[in-house]
């Protein structure tokens, strides 16, 4: 489905070539669930970034479905079926939640349709579907209209940077759920998703590294004990017992 | 029943979001005559003695009803002056519909002034909604500035909806309030300004008496090489409460000045000013793309919620 050659992204800080990716290259396959870990700073999120065309990169090549994606625009890639997660969703002063969707889905949407995204990732639909995605939202909620929005889009390939940050305790358990639920229910799509989280980690058919702007390490579950300490406890709950 | 041609009924549309003649009281006002006036047994409409505008009596008591008074120019070159006077009975809940709609495909300026002046009684509620909008692709001017005047009696509420979204070459736009005790004010006002236009938005609340509230938003959008200004000033003379924001979006090559100004004259008067002008964030654009939108449509759709 994905297959990035040899990407290597540079920027230049303060008057130095700053290297973030060194000569990536992976391949997604269809039908997969890809947790991308590793170090903060370690290239993660560029990476991501470059997948929707956010990014572009200083060199190296995104094949989609085997075409070359690599000049597309994220309008491009997003109607060829790429959609994105931001790790910091945005706000709109004026846009409701329903319109967000409407957006997202390409259609119009019932309210009962677009309350369907909502209970899928825990938000009550009746008090969110006529709100502003604006400043009023906490963090939490705007990280849960985010995932919505990608589940009404229902594309081939979800990328998700982060989806974990900046949420709270409850809306986390609430989120590992909604990934189990994803990697169930997968049909003929695939999703990567940016994470530090163990438990969104064990979720994965497959687990990629990448350390210093390079991928360092790739497998399934068997390469979680040595990302984790094979005898280190699982979880902070475990670890106080 | 209602002597207007396609355009003018196009118009009326427009500002009214009439389709037909509506229900209640209404007075249709085309180039400069009276295209349709209806009287209901708690509001009547009146002609003033001198020809210069109409008196609107609300029977104090009355509720739910509705007030709709709509005025279109269509004929090139055409200028007026309109003073409406609206005399809103205490205790009364009405909602008053206003508004001027301007095709001018001819070279010479057309341009609507009218003159609102509210006096709502005790307790009274009304709701104020004025649309102006502007077409046609002559030369001449579509000009139109609008003054209001509020004149607000204790525990009375008023809340006014205005916007001008489209095709208007030149506004001053004046509003001036007065309220006394336990009254309340909320306005909101939507401009979008485009072209060459050039829009003046001026605001004069004075809080007169305790508790008294007023609420003034204005939201634009400034786009090609329009200018726009909007000046709020607030007076809180007693123990009050007063709230002015302007928040705006800046695009292409126009100017945005907000001069937001506050006057307290009372030890617990709270008033308070925001504004804010800035253009499109990088990243809402992105977003929407992501989604699958082009960026002329994302533009599109960040700049119609935010007006919404």
């Amino acid at each position: 489905m994905l297959e990035l050659k040899n990407i290597t992204y540079e920027v230049e800080e303060n008057g130095a070539v700053k290297r973030i990716l060194d000569d990536v290259s992976l391949t997604v396959e269809d039908r997969r669930f890809v947790v991308i870990t590793g170090p903060n700073g370690g290239g993660k999120s560029t990476l991501a970034k470059i997948i929707m065309g956010v990014e572009k990169p200083t060199s190296g090549s995104i094949l989609f479905d085997g075409a070359d994606i690599t000049e597309l625009s994220v309008t491009d890639r997003a109607k060829l079926g790429i959609s994105f997660a931001f790790q910091q969703p945005v706000r709109f002063k004026g846009l409701e939640v329903k319109d967000l969707l409407r957006i997202a889905a390409g259609r119009e949407l019932s309210i009962p349709e677009a309350c369907s995204y909502l209970s899928e990732v825990g938000l009550c639909a009746r008090d969110y579907v006529d709100r502003e995605v604006n400043a009023s939202l906490s963090g939490g909620e705007l990280k849960r209209i985010e995932i919505a929005t990608l589940l009404a889009r229902n594309t081939r390939l979800s990328v998700f940077d982060e989806p974990e940050a900046g949420i709270d305790l409850w809306s986390f358990q609430n989120l590992i759920r909604i990934f189990e639920k994803m990697r169930a229910e997968i049909k003929d799509s695939s999703i990567i998703v940016i994470s530090h989280q163990e438990r969104i980690l064990r979720i994965a058919d497959e687990i990629i590294v990448i350390a210093d702007g390079k991928l360092s390490r790739r497998g399934g579950a068997e390469i979680l004990p040595e990302l984790t300490g094979a005898d280190a406890p699982e979880t902070a709950c475990e670890r106080l017992q | 029943m209602l002597k207007l041609d396609e355009i003018q009924k196009r118009l009326i549309s427009e500002v009214a979001d009439l389709h037909s003649v509506p229900e209640g009281a209404y007075n249709f006002r085309a180039n400069g005559e009276l295209a349709g006036r209806n009287s209901t047994a708690n509001i009547e409409i009146v002609s003033k003695p001198d020809g210069s505008g109409i008196d609107i009596h609300i029977k104090p008591g009355t509720k739910h009803e509705s007030v709709h008074i709509p005025v279109v120019l269509s004929n090139t070159g055409y200028k007026e002056t309109v003073y409406n006077d609206f005399f809103i009975g205490e205790d009364s809940d009405v909602l008053i519909v206003a508004g001027c709609g301007i095709d001018n495909c001819g070279a010479g300026d057309s341009q609507h002034d009218g003159v609102h002046r509210f006096f709502v009684g005790r307790g009274a509620k009304a709701k104020y909604v004025e649309k102006h909008y502007g077409s046609g692709d002559g030369s001449g001017k579509r000009i139109l500035n609008p003054v209001t005047e509020v004149y607000m009696e204790p525990e009375s509420v008023m809340e006014m909806e205005m916007e001008q979204i489209k095709g208007v070459d030149s506004t001053v736009r004046t509003t001036v309030a007065e309220l006394k005790e336990g009254a309340k004010l909320t306005v909101r006002e939507r401009l979008m300004t485009h072209g060459s236009q050039d829009a003046v938005s001026e605001y004069n609340v004075t809080l007169k008496g305790e508790n008294s509230a007023a609420d003034v938003v204005s939201r634009s959008v400034a786009r090609d090489d329009s200018s726009q200004t909007f000046n709020a000033r607030i007076t809180g003379a007693a123990p009050c409460s007063g709230h002015t924001e302007c928040d705006a979006i800046i695009m292409d090559n126009a100017r945005v000045l907000a001069v937001p100004s506050l006057d307290a004259q009372n030890v617990d008067a709270a008033l308070v000013h925001e504004a804010a002008i800035g253009k499109i964030a990088g990243e809402q654009l992105m977003k929407l793309m992501s989604l699958g939108l082009t960026a002329a449509e994302a533009e599109e759709q960040i700049i119609n919620g935010f007006l919404k």
